[in-house]
């Protein structure tokens, strides 16, 4: 798994995760995305167009994510999902409680 | 038929999952059906590597073929507490962010992904088959996993 910050639109702060986000990979992936929202980055555009693979581990670190930026008002918006991960989105719901836009353009205008 | 056992931990986890793909990619499965057998995978394993060894360490094995290029079978054991993880309810996945939970959602994806899903006891083995075609059957398989579904 790689992750790193490409930019910010606006005051959104945009990340782009590539690879696999599994049982072994999760913690870092969240680590990573709570130390940006501690230093107070609370507007997340998270880019998963170059994410091949993830499980329920990596869903239970997006679903801690979220429910952060909830207690600060903040945002979290998951682009560009493909394949198996857009798949286990829609299997598992989460893509009913998480807002998913088709790419990074959609979720900038998001409010 | 082709074997791998392993000490049942996290360090493991992606060597054990590639064992099972390679099984696949030699029979040409789709790619997205790979990764959908890597997950129902995954979450067993990580299952067994966080629970069936509570006071000790312990091995967990795999086997694995593919019959006629079109069902992958596979048997994941373990020598630990006996569960039949199939038995874990299914979580309801039209919860609200904050009712959320993830726990059960690992075997709710294993039901999803595989054809088919066997448990058993043997001795002091908990093992369990799992049958994958080449393509996802639609939402439902054979083992109903209750919740909401489409």
């Amino acid at each position: 798994m790689e992750i790193e910050n490409t930019g910010k639109e606006k005051d959104r702060f945009i990340i782009t995760v590539t690879g696999r986000i599994d049982a072994v990979t999760a913690p870092e992936f969240e680590t990573r995305l709570l130390d940006w929202i501690n230093a107070g980055e609370t507007r997340l555009i998270v880019d998963l167009g170059g994410l091949e693979y993830i499980s329920s581990a990596g869903l239970r670190s997006i679903l801690t994510i979220a429910k952060n930026l909830k207690t600060k008002q903040g945002k979290l918006a998951l682009c560009s999902l493909r394949d198996t991960v857009k798949e286990v989105f829609e299997i598992s719901g989460f893509s009913t409680i998480i807002p998913v836009c088709e790419s990074v353009a959609a979720a900038v205008k998001e409010k | 038929m082709p074997e791998i056992t392993s000490p049942a931990r996290m360090a493991h986890l992606e060597r054990l999952i590639q064992f099972v793909a390679r099984h696949a990619e030699t029979a040409h499965f789709p790619t997205q059906r790979i990764r959908e057998i890597e997950l129902a995978v995954e979450e067993i394993l990580v299952n067994i590597f966080s629970y069936a060894y509570p006071d000790t360490t312990g091995d967990v094995s795999l086997t694995c073929r593919v019959e006629d290029d079109l069902r992958l079978v596979l048997e994941i054991s373990d020598t630990g507490t006996p569960f039949n993880i199939l038995n874990v309810p299914a979580p309801n996945v039209a919860a609200g962010i904050y009712e959320r939970q993830v726990g059960g959602l690992g075997v709710f994806f294993v039901k999803k992904m595989a054809d088919e899903a066997h448990y058993r006891r043997d001795g002091d083995r908990n093992i369990l088959m799992l049958i994958f075609g080449r393509h996802r059957h639609g939402a439902e398989g054979q083992e109903h996993a209750g919740g909401v579904q489409k």
